[in-house]
């Protein structure tokens, strides 16, 4: 019905009004608009990780010596367990995109199934996501934290084929207990108004005897040398290193202290993974509720099915965050 | 809309009968290049880490491939192909170029500060 009071004398015309000058709907439209935001957002965390690396270039975590767990598998197996959680999501984007083809032909039972296996690769994701930031925080090797807040880490050298290889050594394996009478301050047994974190397993001193008791084991500091690898101090060196220079034994990674390296790394991890990780619980969220309007037939009395196309969008953009997030943070 | 599908890749030299079989070759290219990128992660081979452009070889190979990646995901899996130009344009040049702009500024400023730190004016672990 017209309900304008004049006519414009530009009706009819491609931006006359009613017209779709882009070939799509208003909802898509804003769907893509909505991407480009999210994508700029995404990308600011990214360059701000690119920075900070840029900063700490001469001692930033190696990815690879981060990230070498498998589930159920023992031994070190870097970068596999990423690249099967990309192929979940690439997997379960091309399912997304099948389910949206089906819908345009208006097979209900096609769209369902699809939709149904999109929204299990969504969920095998996060389950990976949430198993792979338990790795990370319970750590592996353990390290010393030194008062510059760097990182000390442990190893031999190894003969393995004939190469000399460096082995990682872990914190608890060479730490002689010392049956400290440290015990964790208590609000209530002190000073009320002052709390304490769960104590280190092992102080630095224990630590130390542990050093000097294994002769054979050295330092590696954050420090990258000209050949792309982490520093090994000498023995002395070593020595020297945790008598005069740790503060803290570190196991695992949180916010505040990183057995990899600088904490930085594992705040960008946490933010970036995290935000990435909650992107895809609301993606299988919101594909949890098109799948029951689709089982309820509401887009088939609506006659179209483009509601599956919008959130298809979504899905697929978080696919395409991750493959870029897959890049920063475990390749290059 | 619904059958206006365009069904090639990579130029045309690889063309589909139906949008569900475009689909299965997207797919299968993606793995490709997600193959390769975790073959070379793990290997890392020696003839790659040469110095090129400030970073090494190897990198730029990730970041490309990632890029193609992306292509194809937008293209083909969010039917950016059968989009209107406006509406391409609109989307895609609007974030490369703030993206570009925002990563120009802030690698750079991470490089100057990184320079200020090795040059020892400043000391950073007592």
């Amino acid at each position: 019905m017209d309900t304008t009071v004049a006519n414009t004398g530009t009706e009819g015309k491609t931006w006359g009004g009613g017209n779709e000058p882009l070939k799509s709907s208003y909802g898509k439209m804003m769907m893509w608009f909505f991407i480009v935001s999210d994508a700029l957002t995404f990308s600011g965390f990214l360059a701000a990780y690119g920075f900070s690396r840029f900063k700490f270039i001469g001692s930033w975590p190696i990815a690879d010596e981060v990230f070498t767990h498998v589930p159920f598998f023992h031994g070190n197996y870097p970068m596999i367990y990423v690249a099967f959680m990309t192929f979940v999501l690439i997997m379960s984007s091309v399912t997304m995109v099948l389910a949206v083809d089906a819908g345009h032909h208006m097979q209900k039972s096609k769209v369902t199934f699809y939709m149904f296996l999109t929204i299990i690769g969504g969920l095998i994701f996060v389950g990976s996501q949430a198993w792979e930031w338990g790795t990370f925080i319970k750590g592996d090797y353990g390290a010393v934290q030194t008062k510059g807040g760097n990182i000390l880490q442990f190893g031999e050298y190894k003969t393995i084929d004939g190469d000399k290889v460096f082995k990682r050594v872990a914190v608890r394996d060479i730490a002689i207990d010392a049956h400290g009478e440290r015990v964790q301050h208590d609000r209530k047994s002190g000073l009320w108004f002052v709390s304490e974190g769960a104590l280190p397993a092992y102080t630095v001193d224990e630590v130390y005897n542990g050093l000097e008791a294994n002769s054979n084991v050295l330092v590696r500091t954050q420090a990258i040398n000209a050949e792309g690898e982490k520093t090994v101090l000498s023995r002395a060196e070593s020595l020297k290193q945790i008598k005069n220079n740790g503060k803290l034994v570190v196991e695992g990674a949180n916010l505040h202290v990183n057995e990899y390296g600088t904490a930085l790394f594992a705040d960008f991890f946490f933010f970036i993974t995290g935000f990435h990780g909650f992107h895809v619980f609301s993606g299988v969220l919101i594909n949890i509720i098109i799948f029951f309007n689709v089982v309820l037939g509401t887009y088939e009395r609506r006659g179209s099915y483009e509601m599956v196309e919008k959130v298809g969008l979504y899905w697929h953009f978080v696919d395409l965050v991750w493959v870029f997030v897959f890049t920063f943070f475990y390749l290059v | 809309m619904a059958d206006a599908h365009k069904l090639e890749i990579l130029r045309g030299l690889v063309k589909f009968k139906s949008n569900t079989q475009k689909i299965w070759g997207v797919l299968i290219l993606l793995s490709i290049i997600t193959a390769v990128e975790v073959a070379f992660g793990i290997y890392k081979p020696e003839s790659l880490m040469t110095k090129f452009i400030g970073m090494k070889l190897l990198n730029w190979i990730f970041i490309i491939l990632t890029i193609v990646k992306a292509y194809y995901i937008t293209w083909d899996f969010m039917h950016m192909r059968d989009e209107t130009k406006a509406l391409r344009r609109m989307v895609v040049w609007t974030a490369i170029f703030l993206i570009c702009y925002l990563i120009f500024i802030l690698l750079q400023e991470g490089g100057y500060i990184e320079t200020v730190y090795s040059s020892e004016f400043i000391k950073r672990d007592f």
